[in-house]
């Protein structure tokens, strides 16, 4: 490579280092907003906003969903496997929306410790197989039991 | 058959994906053809007007 | 090796041997097409969440890989472009932004109509999402700053300058999902450990991406060939080839 050509790789590569370093800088100072929702441990350590709405998500515990008779009012608790919130939702859910299925809520904390949520949106995991599959697979793991 | 448009009552979202692909895919082919074509004529005419100059 | 690459990149002979190139590219775009949606539609079994939605992954999932594949082939012929100064790098940097961009927006469409159904959104602003609409912006940006610039030597050096400046975007799209709580899942097929998706879906969505990359060679080079034209249009070559054209026509 000609001098010239050799000062441009420099430059190009001074700059391209740079701007990921400057841009690494400014995605740390934002972490926390970049953050789409809080967990459950997050909200149960007081590091949610009190009074302002934000975002929750978490697994719908099995069998914890209940739903009120004649309305579409519903409470189910949530987890993150370390900790538990119960969250009250008065409205449509997803297609994907069922027990042990991941979700993330909007609403605000209550008084009395209940999220109540205005949106319920959920979350679909990586995994994809058809349905004898995803049976054969648990029939395995309740054996394993 | 009747199914497969149906898609589980996923068909709308389904079928809305694969037609906007094509869209996107057929138009980046057919455009630049189109612009080759009519730039070729376009350096073609520029030449015989210069050629009528002489 | 030089001299080999020198005679490549020359305008008129990458005229040339694109032109024989590209009715096979067409073709074999065409046939993987085929296989890939017979695969992705019919083949591939239904999905034990999703029922039958998962199937917008055979044109959601391939389209975003390729608006960062694209987008790095972009910047690296940008690179190319601007420090040996090869007009053929720098057409194909230029070239490949609206591809890209036909792309990108793909996998944000077709990303809000899968969302609808399953998440429950059209819309999220999690920072997968937000980084991908980033992306898009980054091109338009591209393909605008080179149609400001009258010289287009001048504009391709501006441009390669911003998409090498964009780059930096692309790792935050691919591990956006892992640095942040996101609404969107982690990665199915690029993890390290065994792609969690059943052999007989994830077939077809390797041949879809296949499919997709030699799609993007097939535009890519009927966009070149019209932009060496124009970049070109007083030089001897085109001047001979036009001359060519009129003698086949009578």
């Amino acid at each position: 490579m000609t001098p010239t050509r050799k000062k441009r790789v420099f430059l190009i590569s001074i700059m391209v280092v740079g701007i990921a370093i400057a841009t690494s800088f400014a995605l740390k100072a934002f972490n926390e907003n970049l953050m789409f929702f809080f967990s459950v441990t997050d909200v149960k350590a007081g590091k949610s906003p009190a009074k302002k709405a934000f975002r929750l998500g978490g697994m719908v515990v099995d069998g914890s969903f209940k739903r009120k008779e004649k309305s579409l009012a519903a409470y189910f608790d949530l987890t993150d496997n370390e900790s538990v919130i119960t969250v009250y939702y008065n409205g449509i859910l997803p297609d994907l929306f069922r027990e042990g299925q991941g979700i993330v809520s909007k609403g605000h904390l209550r008084e009395d410790g209940i999220f109540e949520a205005e949106e319920v949106l959920a979350k679909h995991d990586e995994n994809y197989m058809p349905p004898e599959v995803a049976d054969s697979m648990k029939a395995k793991k309740q054996a394993l039991k | 058959m009747k199914e497969f448009f149906h898609m589980g009552g996923y068909g709308f979202y389904v079928w809305l994906s694969y037609g906007i692909a094509a869209v996107v895919l057929i138009s980046n082919i057919i455009l630049p053809v189109y612009q080759r074509k009519s730039m070729l004529n376009k350096l073609a005419k520029k030449i015989k007007r210069a050629e009528q100059l002489k | 090796m030089m001299k080999f690459i020198h005679k490549t990149a020359s305008p008129p002979y990458f005229y040339h041997l694109s032109g024989l190139w590209i009715p096979w590219l067409g073709m074999i775009t065409l046939l993987l097409l085929m296989a890939g949606l017979y695969g992705g539609l019919i083949y591939a079994p239904t999905d034990y969440q999703q029922g039958e939605s998962y199937r917008i992954i055979y044109i959601h999932v391939p389209a975003a890989w390729m608006s960062l594949f694209i987008y790095i082939a972009m910047a690296g012929a940008g690179a190319i472009g601007l420090i040996w100064r090869i007009k053929l790098a720098e057409t194909v940097a230029v070239c490949s932004a609206p591809i890209g961009a036909g792309f990108t927006l793909l996998a944000l469409v077709t990303g809000s109509l899968w969302g609808k159904p399953m998440w429950g959104a059209w819309w999220v602003w999690d920072a997968r999402l937000t980084a991908e609409l980033l992306l898009l912006f980054l091109y338009l940006g591209v393909m605008s700053l080179y149609v400001a610039i009258p010289d287009k030597r001048v504009a391709s050096r501006a441009v390669a300058l911003l998409a090498l400046v964009g780059v930096v975007n692309i790792p935050i799209i691919h591990y956006s999902v892992e640095w942040w709580n996101t609404l969107h899942q982690g990665p199915t097929v690029t993890k390290f450990d065994k792609p969690s998706i059943d052999l007989r879906m994830l077939v077809p969505l390797l041949i879809m991406a296949v499919a997709f990359k030699v799609y993007y060679v097939w535009s890519l080079f009927l966009r070149v060939r019209v932009e060496l034209l124009e970049r070109e249009r007083n030089s001897q070559w085109v001047k001979e080839l036009l001359k060519q054209n009129k003698e086949s026509q009578a």
